[in-house]
């Protein structure tokens, strides 16, 4: 193994990075806000102020990319840039390339925000860009590939680390996904408008395909990319077992592919179509688990970090969730579990504990780790980083917990049969039901909102005072 | 080669395929006492390049 010695701001190339973690931040903090008006459009209707521009069908697609492209996509390239420079001791392979990689980026997300507020959709979810964007977005993604296989070709380092097979297997699998689930025949060559090559069912199937497994490779393995290197990197150990998590890698990449179809019980579909889901997601309990105890393992005989460390607890806490948001997936798949939970609000629940306890939480802990090495200073308030932990977690716990009883209240509400065999409930009354857990789901995300702004004030304290500081060390050195 | 062609059997001897190759990854990955020790070697890796910083509690 080679190491290095040059230090780590020359040697590397940070700029892009920094530009990214700056946008993960930017977007978080305008994706959550949207998605605070949107739970709280739902709790006080009188906030949809009768504008179709602001109501709930287009602001909600708004929120979705924002948080999930928006931040998760910034702080993938941001933390993936960092690692895989990091772990090859390489620079980052054509400069100029990566450049396009962020300034496409956000153009993706603001034409795709301004595209959704006019009423522009494809109307698949998670992919509701028009084909104009979705091309741009084919050309940042292969963009991307090309700047990270360049990079991983280069290295010093015979072996390459862990954490980039995640990530190359995300960017890999984003690069399919987005591909099939997007092939489309546009009305006019100066139309918006397009449709899919699909139809029926097989158009739902591969709407689910790409769903899922956004989740899985998107939402999962990249961030556990990011786990793999930041935990033990910010824990000062090496991870529990290497071997472990060659093992989570494959059994992710073998199993996640075949699950899309639990999101399709009680359809159309085949019936042995989806239980086939099913079994493929109970099956992914065992390299999750794997997965997250490797992760948690890492701080093993360092525990009293939890203590004293917030960024450490945002990490251990995310990986938390992670096991807790891998247990329910599996047995939501299960169909009978599905016929009462599909359709309601308990399904938002999930996705947020995945989302915001998982994905957003182990974000947070990275960038916390990143900024102040790219910016050659110190965090400026640890104090904030423990407000940012604790109204974070409140905030989630506030979020899915009320997302919970809602659904599950829905849920029974639905199949209720009268003494004569009619539903028992109107539809409006399973909505009143729900009304005051509404209500607390807008808190919840209030509460996780706030944390994320003082995140950005602390972040945007951190970035001032190191760019003073360097300026100051520059005319020292001219004026020596 | 119409054997092949026939999603009925294309399907299943696909999975096999995938399985045993798991199963290989498996095999390999936990096989050896010499290996194992190489490959948990490479978790040293992220410790090879150290910032100018320390990892203090604080970042």
């Amino acid at each position: 193994m080679s190491t290095s010695v040059a230090a780590a701001s020359e040697q590397y190339d940070y700029d892009i990075i920094k530009k990214f973690s700056v946008m993960a931040i930017v977007w978080a903090v305008v994706g959550m806000s949207v998605g605070v008006y949107i739970a709280s459009e739902l709790a006080w209707p009188f906030l949809n102020f009768d504008s179709p521009y602001i109501s709930f069908g287009r602001f909600r697609p708004v929120h979705t990319s924002a948080v999930i492209f928006g931040f998760g996509g910034s702080a993938l390239f941001a933390t993936s840039y960092y690692v895989v420079q990091r772990t090859c001791q390489a620079r980052l392979w054509a400069p100029g390339l990566a450049t396009f990689t962020f300034w496409g980026w956000q153009a993706i997300i603001v034409l795709a925000a301004v595209s959704y507020v006019l009423g522009y959709s494809q109307g698949r979810e998670y992919a509701e860009m028009e084909w104009p964007i979705d091309i741009l977005i084919e050309l940042v993604w292969v963009s991307y590939l090309a700047v990270f296989v360049g990079t991983i070709m280069q290295r010093k380092q015979p072996h390459i680390y862990v954490a980039n097979w995640f990530y190359l297997g995300f960017i890999l699998a984003t690069a399919l996904l987005h591909t099939f689930n997007n092939i489309a025949v546009p009305v006019d060559l100066f139309s918006m408008k397009s449709y899919s090559l699909f139809s029926g069912t097989q158009d739902a199937m591969t709407q689910w395909w790409y769903g899922h497994n956004s989740v899985g490779f998107f939402l999962t393995a990249a961030f556990l990319g990011m786990m793999y290197y930041f935990v033990p990197k910010h824990a000062g150990r090496p991870v529990y077992s290497y071997r472990l998590s060659i093992v989570h890698f494959w059994a992710l990449c073998f199993m996640y592919m075949w699950v899309g179809t639990h999101h399709l019980h009680w359809t159309a579909l085949p019936d042995w179509a989806s239980t086939l889901g099913a079994t493929f997601s109970i099956m992914l309990l065992l390299p999750s688990w794997g997965g997250m105890i490797n992760g948690i393992m890492t701080l093993s005989g360092a525990w009293d970090k939890l203590r004293t460390d917030p960024i450490m607890r945002f990490m251990i806490v995310a990986l938390s969730f992670y096991g807790m948001s891998t247990f329910e997936g599996p047995l939501m798949s299960l169909k009978d579990v599905n016929a009462l939970s599909h359709y309601t609000d308990w399904t938002v629940g999930h996705v947020h504990s995945g989302a915001l306890g998982w994905v957003a939480m182990i974000s947070f802990g990275s960038l916390y780790h990143m900024v102040p090495r790219l910016w050659k200073t110190e965090m400026y308030s640890i104090r904030l980083i423990n407000a940012h932990f604790w109204l974070a977690t409140i905030g989630v716990l506030l979020y899915i917990t009320a997302m919970w009883i809602s659904g599950i209240t829905q849920g029974l509400m639905w199949r209720a049969f009268d003494d004569f065999g009619n539903l028992q409930y109107s539809f409006i009354e399973s909505v009143e039901a729900m009304h005051p857990f509404y209500a607390m789901r807008a808190i919840g995300g209030m509460f996780f909102l706030t944390g994320m702004c003082l995140m950005a004030i602390n972040v945007y304290v951190t970035i001032r005072r190191g760019v003073r500081a360097a300026t100051v060390d520059r005319v020292v050195v001219a004026a020596a | 080669m119409q054997w092949l062609a026939d999603p009925a059997n294309s399907k299943p001897l696909g999975l096999l395929i995938l399985f045993v190759t798991f199963c290989l990854i498996v095999l390999w990955v936990y096989g050896g006492k010499k290996r194992g020790r190489r490959l948990e070697e490479h978790k040293n890796i992220p410790f090879l390049d150290d910032d100018d910083m320390k990892d203090k509690p604080n970042g």
